[in-house]
């Protein structure tokens, strides 16, 4: 038989609003697939995301949803761990959403060490309202609001979540289908913040301005920049130029929030 | 050569963006306006990356 996604979506939902080739799908399949693996309940499991394409998967996915403000979602879902702690909190959105917008929650959240998942979808742009450039459109590209390319360095949101503080940090590409699932299915089981950051393809408001023909281009680029972390310990510097590593690129294990936030309380009440 | 699985596409899900037809190993499918579809049912090794892929929900790989 065929995999089974239907059972995690919301009856009727489908076809889906996503534009043709878009990688947000591919990352939702990988999603439902690692919340399986996880062996995850609906009833124990909110998703929370803020606004922009990626942000529109909640909406699809037949679990305790619940879609937020602009760049929100990391402070909705810290809300929500904190009022019931042995709830899986999974948060979703995109690089305009997470890290742009709504990167001091993200950052902060980060720092926190907060039993979360966050799948951060990475598509270079923001899609949803028409393409302007966002904090992850690399330099010199062009978008709807930098027509002569893009001046700003980007971030590397792998780097910048490893540097917050987040405990577990990972990266994929729509392309490597198979991995997305594992990964995110880590960061579940990881006790604190994961990351998991996927490199996603936004064919109608990226791929158009530059120069990739179609999809399939897309595509074929995320497969050819991801270098394996294990890989590129072989590799120089030159052969590693414009590549992105993929993998799992950072695990720690450091003190979580809410048990902290409980042996306070813990320990005021006893006193 | 038999196939090693039946292909089932939804064709109201597919939204023709071929990331299907491109990264089939064995060539089993192709682009027919817009829409997949199964061409070389034959050759289906039942490598399931059609599926994984397609971000549509519109292929089924039943493995036989």
């Amino acid at each position: 038989m065929a995999y089974d996604y239907e059972k995690s979506i919301r009856p009727g939902k489908l076809p889906h609003i996503w534009c043709p080739g878009c990688g947000h799908g591919i990352v939702m399949k990988g999603l439902i697939r690692a919340m399986d693996a996880c062996g995850l309940e609906k009833k124990n499991t909110a998703i929370v995301s803020g606004i922009g394409c990626a942000s529109r998967m909640p909406g699809y996915l037949d679990f305790n949803t619940l879609h937020t403000a602009h760049g929100r979602a990391a402070a909705f879902a810290t809300g929500i761990k904190m009022a019931k702690p042995e709830m899986t909190v999974i948060c979703c959105g995109g690089d305009g959403d997470g890290a742009a917008i709504g990167g001091n929650h993200f950052i902060h959240a980060c720092r926190r060490n907060i039993d979360m998942t966050y799948v951060l979808m990475n598509n270079y742009i923001y899609g949803m309202t028409g393409g302007q450039f966002s904090s992850s459109t690399p330099t010199g590209h062009l978008a709807s609001t930098t027509p002569y390319g893009n001046p700003d360095p980007c971030f590397d949101l792998a780097k910048l979540a490893i540097g917050a503080g987040a405990t577990f940090v990972a990266r994929t590409t729509a392309f490597h289908a198979n991995q997305i699932d594992k990964l995110i299915a880590e960061g579940i089981k990881h006790k604190g913040m994961a990351i998991i950051e996927v490199l996603d393809d936004c064919p109608t408001t990226y791929g158009r301005r530059n120069k990739f023909r179609s999809v399939v281009d897309m595509m074929k680029r995320l497969k050819e920049i991801a270098v394996p972390v294990t890989a590129a310990a072989k590799m120089t510097p030159e052969q590693l130029e414009g590549k992105t590593l993929t993998g799992v690129l950072h695990k720690e294990d450091r003190p979580e929030y809410c048990e902290s936030y409980a042996k306070i309380i813990a320990r005021v009440q006893g006193a | 050569m038999s196939a090693k699985a039946e292909i089932e596409i939804i064709e109201a899900y597919c939204k023709g963006c071929s990331i299907c037809v491109e990264f089939c190993p064995t060539k089993v499918l192709e682009m027919d306006a817009f829409v997949v579809k199964v061409a070389n049912a034959d050759a289906c090794i039942a490598c399931n990356q059609c599926e994984l892929r397609c971000p549509d929900f519109a292929i089924k790989v039943h493995k036989l």
